[in-house]
């Protein structure tokens, strides 16, 4: 059923019901994936430190646990400075796409069987949508603040980001061709009909293909070039203080769950897993969410940052041939008969 | 139900409104982006035909739109951009070497 | 589709690349055409066309508008905001605007719709737009669509020797 459907037919109780349903779905996700996101940081700060045998936060609350929420309300009570040179309206809109852009392909994700917001037959390509719109948070900031450092941050940012949205969207082709559907529920029963349980194993390059590209996609480590602190300040969002510094924090966190979701959805299996936990359906999801967003941080913790010819060469040359074979090698052994 | 009549009458309206930038802007980004409305209209115009004729050919017409749309923006961004190497002026009243 | 939602639609369509085509600066300009492209893609959805909307997304919204706020930022075009806005011959402009406008609106009027095809709501619903097109595109269209690859092959070609800064 089409969102719009529902909006514009006669209103009945069936239809206030449906909507109450809908509105729902929306508030649990979106509350239970910011509860992550504020203690995704915290989970960072702690392994990281760890990695580094250090300690990582431990003053506020047992073991650092409050810290998350102490950093919310220190930010939230900073002075909000806008430049007095920016182009207001656009400085106020970039972070909000940023978080908009991300949040917005939650909706076609299937947390368990028959729990998505809106099981829509173009899932796939929502998701790709929604993301190449990740460019324009960070553009409009970069330009909008009015100055060299945030500028210089948000042109090379978004030029990452474009260039490596090629890539992630042909290691998603072969999953498309596997699966032959685009709608997300339809992906994950396809690989639960398939013999290996998921698509990792025939499709193990468009995985590493994808996971690289979300990286870069989502500004980390070893991609983190637009928050490069020594050469750049801190690259787009220098200007940016208080609650809207937060945002853009929090959008790059949003981005990396839903970068996560997107690969559990497409690769690995879903909401399946090697048994059942019984009352508990969205189990499997969450325990490989963490696993990969520890991976994030692991990789955080071990490799050091590209530099900036260095990536573009490795996304153009490297990443994009192989996505591109990964799809020819696809559809061979698909004619053969073989996958 | 809105009839076809309204979509064919809403995808000429902005057809117009992309003649109209295209002919009074001098700024070359604003005459592409008029381009852009006007191939925008004629794709809105193909996809309400399509539906109502309940005939999917408007919509590979669309497709096929889209893609060229793609490649003229990319080649004209180009040359644009060579162009302002060498006179530092998006305005086409500027750009009159060829004028005898 | 619904007379409010249509209503919505074109007013927002129509505002919004108004309000594009006469900004100063290019940049407001290309956002608000990426709004106009949300709308419009809404409205192919309402069509029933929902691989054209998600198309419409991805490659004018995240692609074509994204080089050209690109082009826009690289070139830094605000010094082109102090000249006149609009040409001098605007008044001119807008009547031939208008006259075509008036012009076509008494043909439509006119125009003979051709026949029914086969291809229903019920039909693609059940088989789903994007099987539908794909399905067309890859036997019946076969060649527009290679013709098409190749277009696209030129412009990767013709941007970087264009774009290219002559060596020695």
């Amino acid at each position: 059923m089409n969102f719009l459907e529902i909006i514009f037919r006669p209103a009945s109780f069936d239809v206030i019901v449906q909507l109450a349903i809908m509105v729902l779905k929306v508030v649990v996700v979106v509350g239970v994936i910011m509860l992550h996101v504020t203690y995704a940081t915290y989970f960072e700060r702690k392994s990281i430190g760890h990695m580094q045998v250090r300690l990582g936060p431990m003053r506020t609350g047992p073991h650092g646990l409050l810290q998350p929420i102490a950093d919310f309300v220190k930010l939230f009570f900073k002075e909000d400075i806008i430049p007095a040179a920016a182009d207001k309206p656009i400085f106020y809109m970039a972070p909000v796409i940023s978080i908009f852009a991300g949040m917005s392909s939650l909706a076609v994700i299937p947390f368990f069987n028959g729990f998505v917001i809106a099981n829509i037959n173009i899932g796939l390509l929502f998701v790709l949508a929604m993301s190449s719109l990740g460019a324009y948070g960070i553009v409009m900031a970069g330009w909008s603040s009015n100055s060299k450092y945030s500028f210089l941050g948000g042109l090379r940012s978004s030029a990452q980001v474009i260039s490596y949205e090629i890539a992630l969207g042909l290691s998603l082709v072969g999953v498309m061709m596997m699966a032959g559907s685009l709608n997300m529920t339809e992906i994950v029963k396809a690989q639960l009909a398939y013999p290996t349980g998921m698509f990792l194993f025939p499709q193990i390059l468009g995985f590493f293909v994808f996971m690289v590209a979300a990286f870069a996609e989502t500004n980390r480590t070893p991609f983190d070039l637009p928050e490069a602190e020594s050469e750049l300040v801190a690259g787009y969002f220098v200007e940016y203080s208080g609650m809207r510094f937060a945002l853009f924090y929090v959008a790059e966190y949003i981005g990396m769950i839903v970068m996560s979701l997107i690969a559990i959805t497409c690769f690995l299996g879903g909401w399946d897993g090697p048994f059942q936990i019984p009352y508990v359906p969205f189990a499997w999801v969450f325990i490989k969410l963490y696993i990969l967003i520890f991976l994030f941080y692991w990789i955080r913790a071990t490799v050091p940052r590209f530099r900036y010819d260095h990536l573009m060469s490795f996304g153009w040359k490297i990443l994009i041939p192989l996505a591109l074979f990964n799809v020819v090698l696809t559809g061979l052994l698909k004619t053969l008969n073989v996958i | 139900m809105v009839s076809l009549q309204w979509y064919v009458w809403l995808s000429l309206t902005l057809f117009m409104v992309g003649v109209f930038g295209f002919l009074t802007r001098r700024n070359i980004i604003m005459m592409f982006l008029s381009i852009e409305i006007m191939l925008n209209a004629v794709n809105l115009s193909l996809v309400s035909f399509s539906h109502f004729l309940n005939d999917l050919r408007g919509n590979i017409i669309v497709f096929f739109v889209i893609t060229v749309a793609a490649a003229e923006a990319a080649i004209g961004l180009a040359i644009l951009i060579a162009l302002f190497r060498n006179r530092a002026s998006a305005n086409v009243d500027e750009l009159k070497e060829m004028k005898g | 589709m619904n007379e409010i939602l249509f209503g919505y639609l074109s007013f927002a369509i129509l505002a919004l690349s108004i309000a594009a085509i006469t900004r100063k600066n290019p940049v407001h300009a290309v956002l608000l055409m990426i709004v106009m492209f949300f709308h419009l893609a809404t409205m192919y959805l309402a069509l029933g066309a929902e691989f054209l909307a998600a198309v419409q997304i991805m490659v004018y919204a995240g692609a074509i508008m994204v080089l050209f706020l690109f082009v826009v930022l690289v070139l830094n075009i605000r010094e082109e905001e102090k000249g006149e806005r609009f040409a001098s011959g605007w008044p001119l402009g807008i009547s031939l605007a208008a006259g075509l406008l008036i012009l076509i609106l008494i043909i439509t009027d006119k125009v003979l719709t051709g026949r029914q095809g086969q291809f229903t709501q019920a039909v693609i619903l059940q088989e789903t737009h994007t099987k539908a097109i794909g399905k067309l595109l890859y036997t019946q269209y076969v060649f527009p669509f290679e013709v098409a690859s190749l277009i696209l092959l030129v412009a990767i070609v013709g941007a970087i020797v264009l774009a290219k800064k002559r060596l020695g």
